[in-house]
């Protein structure tokens, strides 16, 4: 009832307004920040796990497959061709997939984002695996580098800047796919997004979870670009 | 897989598909919806990208619109314009879709025009060609092929996010997931995804199809683009 009757002194204030159309709904609001500070860390501290899961997860997986597809060239074909398939299912219809599986749990919305990252990784990764000059593997190999030495110490540094934008892209589009998680419950701050609209359209809580989901995104991205300088000193040395 | 023949089932009724809100309803809805969408990007995007390209100005402000635009989770988008006056519904949805469509067909256009070779340009000038005739007649013959890459991955896009906005109480096939999920019904929910995917499966070949058969030259299926390089690739490794 204060609640109320404070709406009622504001509309009191700015002229002939009914009590019920005064109550604010503004797009920004500092104070729900602060006085949910609790709840919005705890789905931040979702949205990161269920990121840096995902993302982790789809490089264990991709650099096999790449690696794999690599070798063969008739493994290359149907690799990148049912990833093609994969990247092109809705993301909900991804996670209903899953559902019935794993249930409504983390669970069902980490193996989504997994398979999406995978996606994007396998062809970058392959990519940058290409991109390693047939002499210089020749050179390689003449000096008596053995497969493993040769992808450490050859090929990973040459084709670690395409292995790390496959890794940026991965990261910004899985944080802003953690969002459909709200379907089974787990969305990270797309929890905020929903429930905001729930809530009779706050707006304040709409927006607080989805310029969270950007700032995330830019933040593991600049994160992930500063990571790519430090690990390829080589490049800038080059330039100067 | 109990939940398969439940969805199957689910698919196998008539009165699914028939009654109000049924799936040729919602199917309805969501091409319509989609359909707007696309086309809005298109009108936009690709006369706004030819001039960019043409002109060779903006290349900065695309890439950075394409980036950003990743980071942005469409769940929000889609939230955010339905809570302004605007109001939920087919509008809102259209609108967001529309916004989320444009970057990769103002990018691909921008690229396609920008990657024409100067001589083929210098040389319909020197032919006495206007502007305007560079443009639709030298120009926009070779960007076909990328302009249409762009249009195909904005309508898959668009396909499969229209989905989303059963999540804020839109039309479209999503409301079968949503309300499965709600009713614990995992054959429904199956079923739902099965339709959508295969929506977006249809509109990536569809599409396909159609950028095939408008562009001109020797043209080529796009699923190829990718065997091609491969080929490529390949024969570099057997070479002698």
């Amino acid at each position: 009832m204060a609640f109320l009757s404070g709406a009622a002194v504001l509309s009191a204030s700015s002229g002939a307004v009914l009590a019920a159309d005064a109550a604010p709904n503004p797009w920004f609001d500092p104070s729900y920040v602060t006085s949910n500070w609790g709840t919005i860390l705890a789905y931040l501290g979702e949205h990161v796990r269920l990121t840096v899961a995902a993302v982790v997860l789809g490089a264990l997986i991709a650099l096999p497959l790449a690696l794999l597809a690599r070798r063969s060239r008739w493994l290359a074909g149907p690799v990148l061709g049912l990833s093609t398939l994969v990247y092109t299912i809705p993301s909900l219809a991804m996670f209903a997939f899953v559902a019935p599986i794993t249930g409504l749990s983390a669970t069902t919305v980490l193996i989504g984002l997994v398979l999406y990252s995978l996606v994007v990784l396998v062809r970058n990764f392959l990519a940058g695996l290409q991109s390693v000059p047939a002499d210089v593997q020749e050179a390689a190999r003449g000096m008596g580098y053995g497969p493993v030495r040769m992808f450490w110490q050859v090929e990973l540094p040459l084709a670690l800047p395409s292995f790390m934008a496959g890794i940026r892209v991965a990261t910004v589009s899985t944080v802003a796919l953690v969002t459909v998680g709200v379907i089974v419950g787990h969305g990270g701050l797309g929890q905020l997004i929903t429930g905001g609209f729930n809530a009779n359209f706050y707006r304040a809580e709409i927006v607080t979870g989805a310029v969270g989901c950007v700032l995330l995104a830019l933040a593991a991205d600049l994160l992930l670009a500063g990571a790519e300088r430090a690990l390829t000193p080589w490049t800038r040395r080059a330039r100067a | 897989m109990n939940q398969l023949q439940a969805a199957l089932r689910y698919l196998n009724d008539p009165l699914n598909w028939s009654r109000t809100n049924g799936i040729v309803d919602l199917l309805v809805q969501h091409l319509r919806i989609s359909v707007v969408a696309v086309a809005v990007a298109v009108a936009i995007g690709i006369p706004v990208g030819a001039l960019l390209g043409h002109t060779g100005r903006g290349g900065a402000f695309t890439v950075a619109l394409s980036n950003v635009s990743r980071a942005v989770p469409t769940l929000a988008l889609l939230t955010v314009f339905a809570v302004t006056p605007i109001g939920f519904g087919p509008t809102a949805t259209t609108i967001a879709l529309a916004l989320f469509a444009l970057p990769p067909v103002l990018t691909n256009t921008y690229v396609g025009f920008r990657g024409v070779d100067r001589d083929v340009v210098e040389a319909s000038r020197a032919m006495g060609m206007r502007e305007r005739q560079v443009l639709l007649r030298a120009e926009l013959p070779l960007a076909v092929p990328l302009v249409m890459t762009g249009v195909r991955t904005a309508a898959v896009q668009v396909v499969a996010t229209a989905t989303l906005a059963a999540l804020v109480a839109g039309g479209g096939l999503g409301r079968i997931i949503t309300l499965g999920f709600r009713q614990q019904d995992y054959g429904a929910v199956l079923a739902g995804a099965l339709l959508v995917a295969l929506l977006a499966v249809a509109t990536e070949i569809l599409l396909a199809l159609v950028s095939w058969a408008v562009t001109p030259g020797p043209r080529r299926l796009p699923f190829g683009r990718v065997r091609t390089r491969r080929v490529g690739a390949g024969a570099v490794a057997a070479a002698p």
